[in-house]
């Protein structure tokens, strides 16, 4: 990561407007080679305008895009060494399996011989060699992924797109194609851009994840980064789950700002991303739930640098390990915090008295409607 | 592509329907319309004037037929879209799904064959030595053989089979497209079988009711085989009066103005079913 | 019970009404269909026995249909006729699905109904209006240049002009309800792919309006075939099928040959619409 060809994709201030919209506003970054990078954010936030610019279909208004060092914004889509897996794949019905791969290699003039290779090749890479002459649609949903892939990479793409492709496939399915997806990105070492608005797709796979809103990069960084310390009240609510409540900072101390929410909840919190926060201003609390212990109320004194607060078991959502409480405090404040449900005496039931306990470094306080 | 290889292409693209519409719709229409508003006052010498039109309304034998055509096409049009939309019915929602798509195939025959050859069928069937009387004369239920041809019976029974697949096809796609549910959901809201049909199937129904009725509607005023073939000599039917202006008395100016009569009468019809039935041609005839 | 019972019942007419509409379409063509093979005269009851010579004898009275000058002379034609109106408004339809579905222009809506009138307007009318221009061109070019343009005069070419007015609208509107469909993704990705705007469409879009483009030339196909209304006006020495047929039956009266053609020309149409069926059945790919 020394010298600039390292980077396989760079964008620099890219804007795109749609008449008066502007829908990617002022994006830079850049992607080292072979990695995998997720483009993260609700759909309508710009990120397959984003694409479709580095695809070539869309123009951006402003700013260049730079594959392998090189400006790419005069050449024609099908001349950009950039391919693309789309949303719903893009197969083409009319021919099989073979000819799909070929298509490109066909378009760019290479001879029988040498396409016959190509495509058993790439065949091979996606573990499906002996699916050539199969139809389409005779195939199922995971290996039309890998076909859809597979024609991609017969290019030797330089960087290879793809666009939300998990999102027609059932849940079962998802799950296996996420860690699929990481080992072909692995066995081509290419650098796949991964366009997504499942938050658990992007952290899985990602070496670096970037999270959208509004046509704005909000955070690149690594998935634990993005977790552990957002910079943004939007990206610590978008990626992972967390306890949110909107509130006011009563006093900024040593050890953390005061914070009383909306209901009436006080905490303290520990200051996250650039807005400097002082007392008086509004702000955004986050705690995920799993920091959160709900145990049964005892004697012994809360811990020091952290929150404690009591209340009653609303409901227990049973979901096997993932198993959460929603717990009432007394001034009506909803609390989720995750338990382990053993099934033995020990559980939270419905309507059990409670106590909850969580440091202050992992009450994340932002400056509200700032940054 | 930049901005003007588009508008090349959309010039290119543009260009075949353009010549279509202008030379072959749009240009003879005015032609004809023109040519019926010129008045023969010598040989070879023509002026402007309303004459053929006043000629049509002079001669109660034109707008007589005129009125029954307009007339029979309304029945027609009627009794082609009773007796068709219990058949659609049965085809889009009761048939099982592989009868569905042999008797939709099995609608759609007819519709293969010229209409010369359907006329022709009937005329076997109902002529005095033709099928029906003969059998009824072998089976002793009459000594001598009927004629059922040549009489108004046998012209709307000819027309109603010719034109009722162009009712039954937009109506089995229409009701094609809505959902067992939606009539299920009628019936266990309350409603008895007339209730669902008058308030769920029908209005559901009624752009493919409408597309039939025009196509259908249309096709029966602008006939001229099925009216002259079963009717005989005095079928009266418009169009024939057309073609003996043109061809066998060879007075263009007055058949021009026969047929922008017919063209007129049919499109003001079809202008005010659209109207009463708040649909459009677009979402009708369009639909496919 | 009793409900249930009305319900059967019911449900008992229903089919034996569906099963009476299905007989009355198939008879008027069974009759036509099957004295083509009575050896007789006349074609009418009684069956005098089973014959092919309507089809292939070659001598008076009974000359079949193969061996009849007239006839095989207006097959011909209406075959060119055909072809050429089905090869013309499969073009035109195929670029009138492009201008519609792919491009916005102003006043698109409204050109859209116009491309719908034709359908309805009576088939006598646009044989008559295509008759008086074209004449009226001729002759205003006859008596100022001096010369005759015997294409403008009735014939085939007029015919082939009259029936492609309307028959283009059935040939646009099934291709442009084929290409709404068209998922334009196949597009990007085959650019994407890098095949040129050109290649795309060969590759890739036009094999997938295939079926459309099939389907929809046979419609026409047939469609001309049939047309008697808006040919009569314009048929010039060069009669097609049903022109020749209809002449026959008014003038000589109806021979059994006449049966025999009807029957060909069912079984060529009935095969050649299945054959528009099967191109037509949606492949398993588009689910």
């Amino acid at each position: 990561m020394t010298t600039d060809d390292a980077f396989d994709l760079e964008c620099l201030g890219i804007c795109k407007d749609f008449g008066a919209f502007r829908a990617v506003d002022d994006v830079s970054f850049r992607i080292p080679s072979g990695t995998f990078f997720s483009i993260l954010g609700p759909s309508g936030c710009g990120k397959t305008t984003l694409m479709r610019m580095i695809a070539g279909f869309e123009t951006p208004t402003q700013g260049d895009i730079l594959l392998k060092g090189r400006s790419v914004l005069s050449v024609p889509p099908n001349r950009r060494n950039v391919k693309m897996v789309f949303q719903h794949l893009a197969l083409f019905p009319m021919m099989d399996v073979y000819e799909n791969i070929a298509y490109g290699l066909r378009c760019a003039g290479a001879g029988k011989d040498e396409i016959a290779g190509r495509v058993a090749d790439v065949l091979t890479r996606v573990a499906l060699p002996d699916l050539a002459r199969r139809q389409i649609h005779q195939l199922s949903g995971g290996q039309k992924q890998r076909i859809a892939i597979a024609r991609c990479m017969a290019l030797n793409p330089d960087v290879l797109l793809l666009d939300e492709p998990l999102g027609a496939l059932d849940l079962k399915l998802r799950e296996a194609m996420k860690i699929e997806l990481k080992l072909l990105q692995h066995q081509f070492d290419t650098t796949f851009v991964y366009i997504t608005h499942d938050q658990s797709e992007a952290l899985v796979m990602s070496d670096y994840v970037a999270v959208m809103n509004a046509g704005r990069f909000e955070q690149v960084g690594r998935p634990e980064e993005l977790y552990h310390a957002p910079k943004t009240a939007f990206v610590a609510g978008f990626v992972g789950d967390s306890n949110r409540w909107s509130g006011r900072a009563l006093e900024v101390r040593a050890d953390g700002i005061k914070v009383e929410t909306e209901a009436g909840l006080t905490v303290v919190a520990t200051a996250f991303g650039d807005g400097a926060i002082s007392a008086g201003d509004a702000v955004e609390v986050f705690v995920r739930p799993e920091f959160i212990a709900a145990t049964r109320p005892g004697p012994d004194a809360a811990a020091p640098g952290g929150n404690t607060h009591s209340g009653t078991v609303d409901s227990v959502l049973f979901n096997g390990a993932n198993s959460r409480v929603l717990v009432r405090s007394p001034n009506g404040t909803m609390i989720e915090a995750d338990v382990v449900v053993t099934g033995g005496g020990n559980d939270l039931h419905e309507g059990d008295p409670v106590r909850l306990d969580w440091p202050f470094a992992q009450t994340m306080c932002f400056a509200a409607g700032g940054a | 592509m930049t901005r003007d290889a588009k508008r090349l292409s959309l010039i290119l693209l543009f260009a075949p329907f353009a010549l279509w519409i202008l030379l072959l719709i749009v240009l003879p229409h005015i032609g004809m319309v023109a040519l019926s508003l010129r008045e023969k006052v010598a040989p070879r010498i023509y002026e402007f004037g309303f004459g053929n039109y006043i000629d049509f309304l002079n001669e109660p034998i034109y707008w007589n037929t005129l009125l029954r055509t307009a007339s029979m096409s309304l029945l027609v049009t009627a009794l082609a879209l009773l007796i068709g939309f219990p058949i659609a019915y049965y085809i889009a929602k009761i048939a099982g799904r592989r009868a569905r798509g042999a008797l939709f195939l099995m609608c759609l025959i007819p519709l293969w064959v010229s209409d010369l050859i359907r006329a022709f069928g009937w005329i076997l069937l109902l002529r005095q030595t033709g099928v029906i009387s003969s059998l009824l004369v072998w089976s002793g239920m009459t000594d001598e053989g009927i004629e059922f041809l040549y009489n108004d019976a046998a012209v709307i029974v000819g027309l109603v089979y010719t034109v009722i697949l162009f009712m039954i096809v937009p109506l089995v796609s229409t009701l094609d497209g809505m959902g067992d549910d939606m009539i299920e959901a009628g019936y266990n809201l309350g409603g008895g079988h007339l209730t669902v049909l008058r308030r769920i199937i029908i209005p559901y129904a009624m752009p493919g009711i409408v597309a039939g009725c025009i196509v259908t509607f249309m096709l029966t005023a602008g006939s001229y085989l099925t009216p002259i073939l079963l009717g005989g000599k005095n079928s009266s039917w418009f169009t024939e009066q057309i073609y003996n202006q043109f061809i066998t008395r060879f007075n263009w100016e007055s058949g021009a103005a026969f047929g922008f009569l017919l063209l007129a009468f049919t499109s003001i019809t079809v202008w005010l079913g659209l109207r009463l039935s708040g649909q459009s041609l677009a979402n009708t005839v369009a639909r496919t | 019970m009793a409900h249930a019972q009305t319900n059967r019942a019911l449900m008992a007419g229903y089919k034996a009404y569906v099963a009476a509409f299905f007989i009355f379409l198939a008879a008027p063509l069974i009759a036509a269909g099957s004295f083509a093979f009575n050896d007789s005269l006349f074609p009418a009851l009684p069956w005098q026995g089973f014959t092919l010579d309507w089809f292939f004898n070659d001598t008076e009275p009974k000359l079949g249909m193969f061996h009849d000058r007239r006839l095989l002379s207006g097959l011909y034609y209406s075959f060119v006729i055909a072809a050429m109106v089905a090869a013309l408004s499969v073009a035109v339809g195929t670029t009138n699905a492009f201008l519609f579905v792919r491009r916005e222009f102003p006043f698109k809506t409204f050109f859209y109904i116009v491309m719908i009138v034709p359908l309805v307007i009576p088939g006598v009318i646009l044989g008559i209006s295509i008759l008086v221009l074209a004449s009226n061109v001729a002759n205003a070019v006859y008596d100022r240049f001096g010369v005759e343009i015997s294409l403008l005069r009735p014939g085939i070419f007029l015919v082939v002009l009259g029936q492609f007015s309307f028959i283009t609208t059935i040939t646009s509107l099934v291709i442009t309800a084929r290409l709404k469909k068209f998922d334009l993704s196949l597009e990007e990705a085959a650019f994407n792919l890098g095949a040129s705007r050109a290649r795309v469409l060969w590759t890739i879009t036009l094999p997938y309006l295939r079926p459309a483009m099939i389907a929809s030339a046979i419609v026409a196909f047939l469609v001309s075939f049939e047309n008697f209304n808006t040919t009569l006006f314009l048929v010039g020495s060069e009669s097609p099928l049903t022109i020749t047929m209809y002449d026959r039956m008014a003038k000589v009266g109806s021979t059994p040959v006449l049966n025999a053609v009807s029957f060909v020309l069912m079984v060529g149409s009935g095969l050649l619409a299945l054959v528009s069926v099967a191109v037509q059945r949606p492949d398993p790919s588009g689910q």
